[in-house]
């Protein structure tokens, strides 16, 4: 549905198939371990079997001489990090922080931390040497849980930590596992409570999950006899790896080539590095290319999952006024500072106009893996407290949810937490969609089955594009770009250059090339490519249609003015002579050589997305199962370019929020060793889990940019897990405040078991 | 390292290879046979993206060594389309845009073609079910169902 | 995963003097367990043997009486298609049916499940509610063994060294009688066992619960039968009262752990509910109904 009149397009809004599918569909797309190179051997990683201990001494000298193997490396080989920070896009890094998780130097910092790195003929060899490796540890308590890592007398990750104050600037004089901790105010909670009709206070926690993409990370490297580096990876950015690459390495950014290949999921998780450094110092080493591919276990193990947190709120209303929200959130950063607190504490009220507010959040490090994004990164967790909350005191003032939610819903010129206005956004128009969906007007019926509802916001990003176009002469196009396509973004940026050309998309070839073919572009995140390098695409095609009146005009010595481009048909306004795209390709070599169309940018215009979500779930009483009976969810897309794909986001996000909420969680022992570190017993839905997730597009086009793009790919995790919590509630009377809602969980609340 | 010689059919076609009883099927086909279309994604048989039919049955090849097949018959992703002719699962996976990433994708399609070869007319719980042995972690797996089912129509209409 | 040897021997004869030859052995059927224990390092051996090309180990034999002798090595898809488990041991059906995903259920076999003697196996329950017994071949000859004698504890199991399981004897059932196993796992596929019921009620001319067995996985070091079940049943009219009983019986025979995959008050709790489920679900069985909430491989 479109609720804002909009243009009429020609290729925007159609379903092509991308560009990349037969190679995908017949299994001959390359993707990182994919990667076989002349002469090529492979690495693998020593980790850690403890979650904190210090380093007494490593020797490698009997891996050294073992079968096969070619190089052994340690932190010791890593040159010394600069103590700087690094953004990445979606998150930023300090690099000295990125070297030791790379490779511990003096201490791991938790289990499956990178202590040494063989490279062997074979990958069965390289794993034999790892036997061979003596690491003498000395280990220390390991801390696994926020509020014990706050306690003053916690053992310290880092003795030299403190706490900064993000307001103010300030360090704590005494060292401490807080990392950061700021807040946001507002109004008056206080005097809110008082006046308020009822006040609802809780604390919820959720446990650390994974993104799970499918393929595990991996990277080859190639340290070239003239001292360049050449490196063959799957990421969500060549750019990102290259930099860090070049950081880490301390090599100029210009000798690091990063080829980008197919990539099997990111959802965040395949902005850092991991594997990068070590594969290339394995390769000076041993003058073979080196391949290294993790295993599943050190995917969970190594990689950055998203934080565990524990969010206390207490909120008020007042008729069916949201008057006040206070809340206080605590993520685990992992083994170094920097979890998603940051975003989850500016989301949490963005879908709301709420008057009140006095927001405190804490970046806690603790024993576990480093964090990484993961899709709305923070967002989630926050929602499901809050909109849990909402929820209750919807319930609590007889005001239908939805209904609750509009009243109260953020408008253009709403101020978000840190005091900066909405432009327009389409949260009340997701909430009507919802109301008058088939779904919420259709009853629910049966005993143990309930309906649930919740809203969600994630920002978007902008950030930094850069795009070729060059115009052949039988009239195709290259589109040659640098953001890796994670998800069909060949497909939705040839649509925006196809309609900015007013030419077939069959006839655009889009291709991601490597760091040494395009100017930098940030990563693939933060729902930012089909906006940001679309808005680069939408310049750079608009360049091409400057340059081809040029060229026109200079064939019918007319001056620029006197011709137009219109739909892919250049015209004089002075006699209608016409020439087509094509014709003018045709005679570039006579009129000027090559057209080509290049443009670099920082987006700007970027427009924050929401969704609002229904869902009907059965529960089993007796054994606590939650059955998802049917699912749907509405989102403000701006402008849906290709709705296959958009639809196909949002159903993704859902069903990885299903999985958030009902099963999937890391299991940690008393030491600190993950005890699910596998796709059995890491639950993650399978096909037979879900239903099929209904999706309904609003489009409030973005103003920001030309085709009215908002980034769609993050916030339809935001909702499911507080509205499958609201549908449980409905359906059992009890109200569950601790991801995962799983059977354990549900069959001992619902049957007193201890 | 002693090595075995291994006979089999992949593909249609006739292939020998050598490989150390460790290996994995998976790990012979990728590395030494050069059919990268079977990825790993977890090693031990949960997530369904090394799928292959062996033998006319679906297994996963993280969970054969290379020395078992030794006079087997094999296909992989790569002897799904006929020459440049696409398979109708891999036409609907491209129509009902039923891939995100990719990764999950030969094994999501071999599985499937698997499914259909038995029961061609399969419903949606059961497409749900023989499918549960492949993880998506993109497509929240509606258009992954959709698309199979579009291909069972075709090859049901193209039998009729 | 330490380097091994490959063997693929075509008779049993050939298999127990390959088991027999001093190195450290381990059987190969379907794989799907002892590969990935290799891979992972939880198993290590300087020889497999792969039983999968031994006749005697991979055929499925209707007996004279009405019973079935499934190799041990036949793959589950070959046993739960198998027409006379559909309509004779539709319990079998149910376990191996569940095993896994259909990739797993290819090459996974009955023997292996066995073998591997997790507490949470899916065959073990079925085949102990079916009074299954074992043909075990070892180098001083055969013997047979109750399926529920087999089991040690938890990865242990009563083969000696030398020997190898060839075969599962299912008896025939008697008339007016039917059995049933389900579990209870987080998703709908492709997860272990929190708890399981496998069980089996037989009735007399008139209508009363002749004889009946009660097995539970996944609650004990092994998996176990509950005599106290049977007890509650037999002599019984067969119906929610005395189902609720041996419910009840099930509940408290189970001796569960906590640990990442359910509660253990859960899993005592479990075990009551399956069991009450499993018995209606065998009634219904016998008086030609469909089971609710079965396989998906019915």
């Amino acid at each position: 549905m479109t609720t804002v009149e909009k243009p009429q397009y020609r290729v925007i809004g159609t379903r092509p198939i991308r560009p990349d599918g037969v190679e995908k569909v017949t299994g001959k797309a390359l993707y990182g371990a994919d990667v076989r190179l002349p002469g090529m051997v492979y690495g693998k990683i020593l980790r850690s079997p403890y979650a904190h201990a210090r380093i007494l001494r490593i020797d490698t000298s009997e891996a050294e001489k073992a079968p096969g193997v070619l190089a052994v490396i340690t932190h010791a080989d890593l040159p010394v990090a600069a103590d700087r920070v690094e953004e990445l896009g979606e998150s930023a890094v300090n690099v000295k922080e990125v070297s030791e998780n790379i490779l511990a130097s003096s201490k791991v910092l938790y289990r499956g931390h990178a202590v040494a790195a063989v490279a062997a003929t074979s990958p069965h060899l390289a794993e034999d040497a790892l036997a061979r490796i003596r690491v003498e540890y000395e280990p220390l308590p390991p801390v696994l849980d926020v509020l014990d890592a706050m306690r003053e007398d916690a053992p310290l990750l880092d003795e030299r930590r403190r706490t900064r104050t993000l307001m103010t600037g300030e360090l704590s004089e005494k060292p401490s596992n807080v990392a950061s901790y700021n807040r946001f105010q507002g109004g008056d909670v206080e005097a809110a409570f008082a006046e308020a009709d009822v006040v609802v206070e809780r604390e919820f926690r959720t446990k650390m999950v994974h993104q799970g993409y499918i393929e595990p990370q991996n990277a080859t490297a190639n340290w070239n006899a003239d001292g360049t580096l050449t490196i063959w990876t799957s990421t969500q950015g060549a750019f990102a790896v290259r930099n860090l690459v070049a950081e880490v390495l301390k090599k100029p950014i210009a000798q690091v080539k990063v080829v980008p290949m197919e990539i099997g999921g990111g959802f965040g998780g395949k902005i850092p590095i991991y594997l990068d450094p070590v594969a290339a110092l394995l390769s000076k080493k041993s003058g073979r290319p080196v391949k290294i591919v993790m295993s599943r276990t050190e995917v969970f193990e190594a990689t950055g999952p998203t934080s565990g947190t524990v969010i206390r709120v207490k909120a008020s209303a007042r008729g069916d006024r949201l008057t006040a929200v206070q809340a206080t959130l605590i993520y685990e950063a992992g083994a170094f500072p920097g979890s998603s607190v940051g975003a989850g504490s500016m989301t949490m009220l963005a879908p709301y106009d709420v008057p009140n507010f006095d927001i405190h959040a804490y970046d806690v490090v603790v024993n576990k893996p480093k964090t990484a994004a993961y899709r709305a990164p923070g967002a989630p967790a926050a929602a499901f407290a809050i909109e849990s909350i909402i929820d209750e005191l919807a319930r609590h003032q007889k005001v239908d949810p939805l209904v609750f939610r509009k009243v109260n819903s953020a408008r253009k010129g709403t101020k978000m937490v840190n005091g900066i206005a909405f432009p327009r956004i389409g949260h009340e128009e997701c909430v009507e969609a919802a109301l008058s969906s088939d779904h919420y007007r259709s009853p629910i019926e049966g005993p143990y089955r309930g309906r649930g509802v919740a809203s969600g916001y994630w920002f978007n990003g902008g950030m930094q594009s850069s795009v070729l176009v060059a115009v052949n002469t039988d009239g195709s196009v290259n589109l040659i770009e640098g953001s890796t396509d994670i998800g069909g973004t060949r497909a939705s940026l040839a649509m925006q250059l196809a309609e900015t050309l007013g030419i077939p998309y069959e006839d655009i070839r889009p291709s991601v090339v490597d760091t040494d073919s395009i100017g930098h572009n940030d990563v693939t995140g933060g729902s930012r490519t089909t906006f940001a390098t679309g808005m680069a695409v939408y310049e750079a095609g608009m360049a091409i249609r400057r340059e081809m009146v040029a060229r026109a005009a200079k064939l019918w010595g007319l001056p620029e003015d006197d011709v137009e481009y219109d739909a892919g048909i250049v015209r004089s306004k002075k006699d209608g002579r016409q020439f087509t795209f094509k014709e003018i390709a045709a005679q570039s070599a006579r009129t000027g050589g090559p057209i080509t169309g290049k443009a670099s940018l920082v987006a700007r215009g970027v427009g924050g997305a929401y969704g609002t979500h229904i869902v009907d779930v059965e529960v089993d009483p007796e054994t606590g199962k939650v059955t998802i009976l049917r699912y749907t969810a509405v989102q403000d897309v701006g402008t849906a370019i290709h709705p296959s794909y958009v639809e196909g986001q949002i159903q993704g996000g859902v069903v990885q929020g299903i999985g958030w909420a009902l099963n999937e969680e890391y299991v940690f022992d008393d030491e600190g060793r993950m005890l699910n570190a596998s796709f059995l017993d890491y639950r993650m839905p399978t096909a037979l889990d879900v239903p099929m997730i209904d999706t309904i597009l609003v489009e409030v086009p973005n103003p920001g940019h030309p085709y009215g793009v908002r980034g769609v790919g993050e916030v339809p995790i935001v909702p499911p897990l507080a509205a499958i919590a609201n549908a449980i509630y409905d359906a059992t009377g009890h109200r569950f405040t601790e991801l995962p809602m799983s059977p354990t969980r549900i069959v001992q609340a619902l049957n007193g078991l201890a | 390292m002693k090595r075995t010689r291994v006979q089999a059919r992949i593909n249609g076609e006739d292939r020998d290879f050598l490989c150390e009883p460790r290996q994995s099927l998976l790990e012979v086909l990728r590395e030494e046979l050069g059919l990268t279309g079977s990825k790993e994604g977890c090693n031990n048989g949960n997530c369904g993206a090394c799928s292959i039919i062996m033998n006319g049955r679906l297994v996963n090849a993280c969970c054969v060594l290379g020395v078992e097949a030794e006079g087997a018959d094999i296909t992989t992703i790569e002897g799904i389309a006929r020459g440049d002719r696409l398979h109708p699962l891999q036409q609907a996976f491209l129509e009902e845009a039923a891939l995100q990433c990719g990764i999950c994708t030969p094994g999501f399609i071999v599985s499937a073609r698997a499914l259909l070869d038995r029961e061609p007319d399969a419903d949606e719980h059961r497409i749900r079910f023989w499918l549960s042995g492949n993880l998506c972690r993109c497509t929240g797996y509606d258009k992954i169902i959709r698309a199979v089912q579009r291909a069972a129509t075709r090859l049901q209409e193209a039998q009729a | 995963m330490h380097a091994f040897d490959y063997a693929r021997p075509g008779s049993l004869a050939e298999a127990l003097a390959l088991a027999g030859n001093g190195r450290q052995v381990l059987f190969l059927a379907g794989g799907t367990d002892v590969i990935i224990q290799l891979r992972e390092g939880r198993r290590s051996c300087d020889l497999l043997v792969d039983l999968k090309h031994i006749p005697e180990l991979t055929r499925i034999t209707e007996l004279p009486d009405g019973g079935l002798e499934i190799g041990a090595a036949a793959p589950l898809a070959e046993v739960y298609e198998h027409p006379q488990v559909r309509s004779s041991f539709p319990a079998l059906v149910d376990a191996a049916g569940i095993i896994g995903g259909i990739a797993i259920q290819s090459r996974a076999t009955l023997g292996g499940n066995l073998c591997n003697a997790s507490p949470a196996a899916d065959a073990s329950p079925a085949l102990m509610a079916l009074s299954a017994t074992l043909r075990i071949a070892g180098p001083a000859g055969e013997r047979q063994l109750p399926v529920a004698d087999f089991f040690l504890g938890p990865g242990r199991n009563a083969l000696q060294p030398g020997e190898i399981l060839v075969a599962i004897r299912i008896p025939a059932l008697p008339p007016r009688a039917g059995a049933f196993y389900h579990r209870f796992i987080p998703r709908n596929e492709m997860d272990i066992a929190v708890a399981s019921s496998g069980v089996y009620l037989a009735l007399d001319g008139d209508g009363r619960i002749a004889d009946a067995r009660v097995a539970l996985g996944a609650v004990a070091p092994t998996p176990i039968l509950v005599p106290a079940a049977r007890e509650a049943l037999v002599g019984r009219e067969p119906g929610i009262e005395a189902f609720e009983a041996a419910g009840e019986a099930a509940r408290a025979a189970a001796l569960p752990i906590d640990d990442m995959r359910g509660s253990a008050a859960q899993r005592r709790h479990l075990s009551r509910v399956l069991t009450v489920r499993a018995l209606e679900n065998a009634l219904r069985r016998i008086r030609g109904g469909q089971p609710a909430g079965g396989s998906h491989q019915s």
